[in-house]
């Protein structure tokens, strides 16, 4: 049990029907995350990457969802398993940070009151060394004086330290699985700063696997072992981290990249930008779902539709279609002169 | 691009403060203290010239555009449009003048009417200045060009847009009465990356077309690089930087700005076994109830000595047509940082 990958997701699809039609949200999505990495998933708004993994945690209760597709971790897959099973998993095996942290912390009460809840609902600890727990979590997440503002009101912190909480609250089982959703998105670059380091520095202490969902693609390099890009409701690029950036093979990662305002880099005049907007999950263009966004498209874009596959033999899988000769041109063009 | 100090500016602010009061009791109210969202800031923005205005959540940015448009009254200080003190002119004196200044604003969700047609949405400052009819239809049409939309999306709704599409729509209501001055206050910070980019290319196309000045507000400094021909960093309510654009990258004088430099993430991996080593600020933003003494930054700055904490460092010319406000400054003469 222990040799195999923590996490494998297998072609998994949710739908949500809607009066317009069945919304492919994700759309054959498989990917593994191992013991101790961090994965990230990079991607647009509406491109699945948030479903994806709710969908992991079994938090989509829409009537509407359709599912299918395996769920396997530690090689039991969590779509069969009922709502008991599940909760059982759910916060002590794998557990999960929001984006907002803002919303997702009850107002009416404190944060130890929320930390020791989900304490003790997953171990049988006394009241006191459930709050000796709780004490512990919050000095090593970084909150000065844990001991006295455990029993503030949500109100009462700041948003980085209300993502502070979040994350004790996320680790306070030891899981061996922490999914993040867009974790820093709604802080200031410098208290993001702050997050992505005391991450860093949990994840050596607790060793969890996490999974990085993302729309910043400096996030992820920085915080990442593997990436995971999505449009679409699809992986269009998976690869460890090095070479994703070094050498991205679709073109929808090259003009992610190219359209990042760099800082390390001098000033351009005009920033590359990638034409037109996503498509609607409705009505998804034949063939391959960029091709209408795509500088480089060419016939058999229409007709074929790109599965993820290992195209030029090596362990970076792209969905691109194009020879891999101008795969490896893409990139030199796309980086600034 | 005219960064020009001959010219006469277009927009003057003099050491404009906004506070608020908090109030406390239910019949009789008394004031038990004051947010100084702003504390003495002084800019001017010279036509056609884009100043970038950066900081974190809660400096005091908005805040200042929002004065710098009259849309709050000011506590001190002095505004100038185009050489006039708009400063005490009341809603009627103003009414002809904001024609001049429009604002476009951070969540293309929440600033516009869902239950309005984009063509009315557009052509609400045309009505409101008494243009209407066969006049503002056809200028409707011309500013979705414009944009970059087509005119033919008059008689849809927000919601049917995305959220690019829609700041686009923000833009051209916006520009609907050939405005001098635009308040862009985070225009780009709720879209994605890709569609970032498409924004920031169209207001800088803009810019060039109808030369209009931008006072372009953003909490990183990322994207106040490819608009900005100035860029102001503000920390507290106050001004501790203030240079032209590339300057202030390549050479950050005050240790805030050296810090808010260095948390961008860059999109390269660092190798293999290491972690990009970056100046990490410690805790948050002071309250601005009850700012720091001295130097606003000197509890998170890690050059503070104790004059930091008793003597407040005046913004003063280090190089041309740079500013700063620290007793250590950074980058300049000899004192170069370790």
């Amino acid at each position: 049990m222990s040799d195999g990958p923590l996490l494998e997701v297998r072609d998994l699809h949710v739908g949500f029907r809607t009066e317009a039609g069945l919304v492919k949200a994700v759309d054959g999505v498989s990917f593994t995350v191992d013991r101790g990495e961090v994965l990230g998933i990079v991607g647009e708004s509406g491109s699945g990457k948030s479903v994806t993994m709710m969908t992991v945690m079994r938090l989509i209760r829409d009537p509407n969802a359709v599912f299918s597709g395996e769920v396997l971790y530690k090689g039991r897959d969590l779509m069969q398993l009922d709502d008991d099973g599940m909760r059982r998993v759910r916060g002590a095996e794998i557990s999960m940070i929001f984006q907002d942290p803002m919303t997702s912390l009850n107002p009416v009460y404190t944060v130890g009151w929320q930390i020791e809840e989900q304490l003790h609902a997953h171990q049988q600890l006394s009241k006191q060394q459930a709050r000796a727990r709780t004490l512990e979590l919050l000095e090593a997440v970084g909150i000065p004086k844990a001991d006295a503002r455990v029993d503030d009101y949500p109100h009462q912190f700041s948003g980085g330290m209300r993502q502070r909480v979040m994350i004790a609250m996320g680790l306070s089982c030891n899981p061996d699985l922490l999914i993040a959703d867009e974790p820093t998105t709604a802080l200031d670059v410098t208290i993001q700063a702050q997050i992505l380091e005391l991450m860093g520095a949990l994840q050596d202490e607790f060793g969890s696997a996490i999974v990085l969902i993302t729309h910043d693609m400096g996030v992820v390099a920085e915080a990442a072992n593997r990436v995971a890009v999505m449009y679409a409701g699809r992986i269009v690029e998976y690869s460890d981290v090095g070479p994703l950036f070094a050498q991205p093979r679709h073109p929808y990662t090259t003009g992610l990249l190219a359209s990042i305002s760099r800082l390390d880099r001098p000033r351009q005049q005009r920033l590359p930008a990638i034409p037109g907007q996503p498509p609607s999950l409705l009505t998804l263009p034949s063939g391959c779902s960029f091709r209408p966004r795509c500088p480089h498209a060419f016939d058999r874009c229409d007709e074929e539709d790109p599965a993820l596959a290992a195209r030029m033999g090596d362990a970076h899988l792209d969905a691109c279609l194009l020879p891999p000769e101008r795969k490896r041109e893409l990139h030199a063009e796309a980086a600034p002169a | 691009m005219n960064t020009a100090a001959a010219t006469e500016p277009l927009v003057r602010a003099v050491d404009v403060r906004k506070h608020f009061p908090i109030k406390r009791g239910i019949l009789i109210q008394r004031e038990t203290g004051r947010v100084h969202a702003v504390d003495g800031v002084s800019l001017d923005l010279q036509p056609g010239e884009t100043v970038g205005l950066v900081g974190e959540s809660g400096c005091g940015k908005s805040t200042f555009g929002r004065c710098l448009l009259r849309l709050h009254d000011l506590t001190e200080g002095r505004i100038e449009f185009d050489g006039r003190d708009i400063t005490t002119l009341d809603r009627r004196q103003l009414r002809p003048l904001r024609r001049e200044f429009q604002m476009v604003f951070q969540d293309p969700y929440a600033s516009l009417n869902p239950r309005k047609q984009v063509g009315t949405i557009v052509s609400d400052p045309l009505r409101i200045h008494g243009i209407g009819g066969r006049e503002a239809s056809v200028r409707v049409r011309e500013l979705l060009e414009l944009v970059g939309l087509s005119p033919e999306h008059v008689n849809r709704y927000p919601h049917e847009f995305s959220g690019g599409q829609r700041q686009r729509i923000g833009v051209a209501r916006a520009l609907a009465l050939n405005p001098r001055l635009i308040v862009c206050d985070e225009p780009v910070s709720a879209l994605d990356v890709s569609i970032q980019a498409q924004v920031v290319n169209l207001l800088s196309d803009l810019q060039d077309e109808l030369s209009l000045t931008y006072l372009f507000i953003a909490h990183d400094l990322s994207v106040v690089r490819h608009v900005s021909d100035r860029v102001a960093v503000m920390y507290l309510g106050k001004i501790v930087e203030l240079s032209p654009a590339e300057e202030l990258y390549r050479r950050p004088i005050h240790p805030y700005t050296e810090a808010l430099l260095s948390a961008v993430p860059v999109p390269e991996p660092p190798a293999p076994g290491k972690r990009r080593q970056r100046i990490v600020l410690k805790g948050d933003v002071p309250s601005p109830i009850s700012p720091p003494s001295g130097c606003r930054f000197h509890p998170r700055c890690r050059y503070a000595t104790d004059i930091c904490a008793t003597e407040e460092p005046p913004l003063v010319v280090h190089a041309s047509g740079h500013l700063a406000a620290c007793h250590h400054p950074l980058n300049v003469g000899d004192r170069h940082p370790v």
